[in-house]
């Protein structure tokens, strides 16, 4: 079915499953009580679980197949967001056409760069691209202000063209962006019980993209030139006498995750019509490097859930402060309950950042593999458990792990 | 005219001279034995012919077409293949992979970007590549991960590797060097049996006598980076210039 | 003539601190074969040793002067420094006065702990370990120092002057036998270039001139050689990282009066550093301060208004497209060596 064996299709059900579902997987949580805010269900956070989804599976097309650590595809995001901006301001607030060119523009804008970057390897290339980022960051700090706006971000405005829509909504107002009519703002509110969902539709575009994106991925994953860019990873000696050239797999690797960047930038302005320079910074692109490795680099699903992982907790870690803090301690005795408090409180709130760099560390040191090899760990122990004696690993030659689970 | 015509290659590094005037000729079908002491410009020999090096002078011609400048990915398509002293190959991968990927390389060239096939709906190759297996005895080791095996079976692997593409010519780096006397053994019989299966050209650099003489329909001695001699293995044995400059030490 | 000189002088003081930087990142990278991500954490780690000085000599207590009242009636409050109530107003004052030069006594051995625990904590286990997991976890290391600087000293940028015989400027054109006012060149600058001058000449000094020195350089050339040699060669580079970290520090402590501290000052110096690194050759000692003063010259030239009017922008990305024209003609660098890292 679709060009997929039967446990990738499986596997791709389980991701549309969750996508679609995911306004009432991410709420488990009545409205009101103690722990509703834990949930995640509200439409502005889930957009950005997917958008990055997108984001980092575009990576890991790159990174987790070729081994080519790129420090600059936030740059592609960012042009994505700017060249999306100005669909909105030219033509019309369809986002269609919007994604459209920011998804050309990006894939354009990183042919450039990865084939100068792409003349090297290494670290030369992760230097050479995270120069590039660094450069088109400052370049839309300063010259390209008349497209950027510099620091202040491109927005819309009343004043916008707009050929083929409106100037100005009916009331007056900046209109907003749609798909054929239908608003991504426009939320659907479903009240069962003490439950509160929400189905956006902005977030369901965003989710249909995503399987749409996660299903090109599987395939690339299992095609022939998939196998490729893993062999690129391996052994580029023996690639090379066996009569292949590597430069133009990884190029074509790097221009379609920079497209995935690029369509990521443009769902980005689909669902908030601004974009800033900030977008591009070498932090930005150092998040989803973070994503990538924290989900799983080289796997499939792993990428997703990086993404949705670190949003999720940037998302709870930022809302929590001393007072959070001092409810979830009251039960201990004073002094205990202050110190717990002065521990927890670097890391929570403002501090996000540091448990994200902590995090960092801790993946590349003590869980290379990221959460997929984490939970094959698991299920290994737990497989153990259940059957202590005829362990057959003797008899059976070492299977190599599978590219993707 | 030989499937394969070296004339005149010279090549210096710096105050070295490692080839001078090197001349060679190799048949087609033929096993040809590049024997030499230590230094005598056998590896620099090989890496003039796959693109790794360039010759200051001189002509490499494979099948009348000259190799010299291009890269070792367009003479590998030219029907050259190569096995390294040390097994390269793809180590993150699984045998069977290992043996895909030059099937893909065959059928597609340099470059292709196949990404909305199917590797396992590839019928055609998945046959070739089982049958390849097949002929090195490693079907049963096909979804092993290929850096986890041992020497001997890397080398077959590499051997599997290159001869899935049907190469003309065979260029063999040292392909026992390091090896157990058993997996030595094991590696002359398959070549021995590549040997007589198929039509192909084999160029081997080899330090073991023992290997030598038992595939070898031809020699040629190096010696600082100079032909000495060339002739088949049971004059080599008896000549004595041979015995001097090389089998002298041996001994 | 006059503005090329000037434009000279000016990239000096930013040159300095990249050949600084880049120094540490060579040794590091050469001895350790460690690509460092956080050594610009390192540097603004220095420069909030200057900040911590500055602050602890202004630690004070608070009087009323009966005497005199404020403004609004009531009597004055007077802030007096511990270390003026110690050791008298006049000497008080100094050691406040002087706080930055100070600080270097408190950074040195303060960096090489922090490049000592760093080492053998972290970076050690990342010797055998592909480049890609080296960037990312001393990427990783470089937040959480960056945010720990932050949780103590905030987000804004904490103005740390310069003793006040160096605050403003003189007039480096008469100096020279030029016409008066024509090169107005600031005191502390002058002296942050002698400084790093004097440091850059230390550390080759030592590699130069030590046997601790003689086998790093051995070191960067040959490890595994070294190593089979029975030198304890590990050790030594543990101290080497240590050093890099120091020399880190010192550029970011003394640059502390030119730039006001903040916490995210390392990272954009890392970029450039590496970018530094990289043009002046992977390895190469010499390279990377040749190729710091350039670039910090280079850059200043490039934001002159003459040429800032002919190529918009050209100022801030000058160091990139210099970077990228050297990666792609000549990838070892000015001065690398051949074969190292030519990939």
């Amino acid at each position: 079915m679709l060009g997929l064996e039967k446990k990738d299709v499986t596997l791709l059900a389980v991701v549309a499953l969750l996508a679609f579902a995911a306004p009432f997987i991410l709420n488990p949580f009545p409205e009101g009580s103690e722990m509703a805010q834990f949930n995640a269900g509200y439409p502005d956070l889930m957009q950005r679980f997917v958008i990055f989804g997108i984001f980092a599976i575009g990576y890991n097309i790159l990174f987790g197949l070729t081994g080519y650590l790129s420090f600059g595809h936030a740059a592609f995001l960012g042009v994505g967001s700017y060249s999306a901006v100005w669909m909105f301001k030219l033509l019309s607030m369809n986002v269609i056409p919007a994604i459209i060119l920011s998804i050309i523009v990006a894939g354009l804008f990183s042919l450039v760069i990865g084939f100068v970057s792409l003349r090297r390897s290494g670290i030369y290339f992760s230097i050479l691209t995270l120069a590039f980022a660094q450069m088109s960051f400052n370049l839309a700090y300063s010259v390209l202000t008349p497209i950027t706006n510099g620091e202040t971000g491109l927005q819309l405005t009343l004043n916008d063209p707009r050929i083929l829509g409106a100037s100005t909504g009916a009331d007056g107002s900046i209109p907003v962006t749609s798909l054929f009519g239908i608003e991504m703002r426009s939320t659907y509110e479903m009240h069962a019980g003490a439950w509160l969902f929400q189905f956006n539709a902005g977030y369901y575009v965003c989710a249909i993209i995503l399987v749409a994106a996660f299903y090109l991925a599987m395939r690339i994953f299992r095609s022939p030139f998939g196998l490729m860019l893993r062999a690129v990873k391996t052994n580029q000696t023996r690639l090379n006498y066996t009569g292949l050239n590597a430069r133009p797999y990884t190029l074509a690797a790097f221009v379609i995750s920079g497209m995935y960047a690029g369509l990521a930038g443009g769902l980005m302005a689909s669902m908030d019509p601004l974009a800033g320079a900030d977008r591009m910074q070498w932090t930005a692109s150092g998040e989803v490097v973070l994503m990538t490795i924290l989900g799983g680099t080289g796997t499939l699903l792993g990428p997703v859930l990086g993404a949705g992982f670190i949003k999720y907790f940037e998302n709870i870690f930022s809302k929590i402060n001393d007072n959070v803090l001092h409810g979830w301690f009251a039960a201990l005795p004073d002094g205990l309950e202050d110190t717990l408090v002065f521990i927890v409180h670097p890391f929570v709130g403002k501090g996000w950042n540091m448990t994200l760099g902590l995090m960092f560390m801790a993946v590349v040191i003590f869980l290379p593999g990221g959460l997929m090899e984490g939970g094959q760990r698991l299920a290994k122990l737990f497989r153990k458990k259940d059957k202590p004696s005829g362990d057959d690993s003797e008899h059976h030659p070492k299977q190599a792990p599978h590219v993707a689970e | 005219m030989g499937i394969l015509e070296v004339k005149g290659v010279n090549k210096r590094f710096g105050g070295l001279q490692a080839l001078s005037n090197v001349n060679l000729s190799v048949q087609e079908n033929t096993v040809h034995a590049i024997i030499g002491p230590n230094g005598a410009g056998k590896s620099t020999l090989l890496n003039c012919l796959v693109g790794k090096l360039i010759p200051d002078t001189g002509s490499v011609m494979f099948d009348g077409q000259s190799v010299l400048g291009r890269k070792p990915h367009e003479i590998n398509q030219m029907g050259i293949s190569r096995v390294f002293q040390t097994p390269e190959i793809f180590g993150d991968l699984t045998v069977l992979e290992n043996v895909l990927i030059p099937c893909f390389a065959r059928r597609d060239g340099a470059f292709r970007l196949h990404a909305f096939e199917t590797v396992s709906a590839e019928k055609e190759m998945m046959d070739k590549a089982m049958q390849m297996l097949e002929d090195v005895n490693m079907v049963s080791k096909r979804h092993m991960h290929s850096a986890s095996m041992s020497r001997g079976d890397k080398r077959r692997l590499e051997m599997a590797m290159c001869l899935v593409q049907e190469p003309r010519l065979l260029l063999l780096d040292e392909p026992t060097a390091g090896m157990a006397r058993a997996d030595t053994n094991n590696t002359i019989d398959l070549l021995k049996e590549i040997k007589e299966k198929r039509d192909i050209t084999m160029a081997i650099i080899e330090h073991d006598m023992h290997v030598v003489f038992s595939l070898a329909d031809r020699i040629t001695v190096l010696a600082q980076g100079t032909p000495l001699v060339e002739d088949t293995p049971e004059n080599i044995k008896g000549h004595p210039k041979v015995r001097e400059a090389y089998l002298g030490e041996a001994a | 003539m006059d503005a090329i000189l000037l434009q000279t002088l000016n990239g000096l003081d930013k040159g300095s601190a990249y050949a600084l930087i880049a120094l540490g990142l060579t040794l590091i990278f050469g001895t350790l074969g460690v690509v460092n991500f956080a050594h610009g954490a390192l540097f603004m780690l220095g420069a909030f040793c200057a900040v911590t000085v500055s602050k602890l000599l202004t630690l004070s207590f608070e009087t009323v002067d009966p005497t005199r009242v404020d403004f609004l009636g009531n009597p004055l409050k007077v802030k007096t420094a511990y270390v003026e109530s110690w050791f008298g107003p006049e000497f008080g004052g100094a050691l406040i006065d002087w706080a930055v030069p100070l600080s270097i006594l408190f950074a040195i051995p303060v960096m090489i702990g922090i490049g000592y625990v760093v080492e053998r904590g972290l970076i050690k286990h990342f010797y055998k370990r592909p480049h890609a997991d080296q960037i990312l976890v001393t990427f990783g290391l470089a937040i959480v120092l960056q945010e720990v600087v932050k949780y103590f000293f905030g987000a804004n940028p904490i103005p740390t002057p310069a003793p006040d015989a160096f605050k403003g400027s003189f007039d480096f054109g008469a100096l020279i036998g030029m016409e008066a006012n024509a090169i107005i060149y600031p005191y502390w600058r002058m002296v942050y270039f002698f400084f790093a001058a004097v440091i850059i000449g230390a550390v080759f000094a030592f590699l130069q001139f030590t046997t601790f020195g003689m086998v790093v350089r051995a070191g960067m050339a040959d490890r595994e050689t070294v190593g089979l040699l029975g030198i304890n060669i590990d050790k030594k580079f543990t101290i080497m990282f240590g050093i890099a970290a120091a020399v880190a520090g010192l550029a970011g402590a003394m640059y502390a009066p030119i730039n006001s501290p903040n916490y995210h000052m390392g990272m954009d110096f890392l970029v450039l550093s590496f970018v530094v690194v990289v043009v002046g050759g992977m390895g190469s000692l010499p390279g990377a301060v040749l190729a710091g003063f350039m670039l910090g010259i280079l850059e200043s030239f490039a934001s002159m208004n003459a040429i800032k009017s002919l190529l918009p922008g050209i100022d801030q990305i000058i160091i990139y497209v210099v970077a990228i024209i050297i990666l792609l003609t000549r990838p070892r660098g000015l001065m690398g060596r051949k074969g190292v890292m030519e990939d």
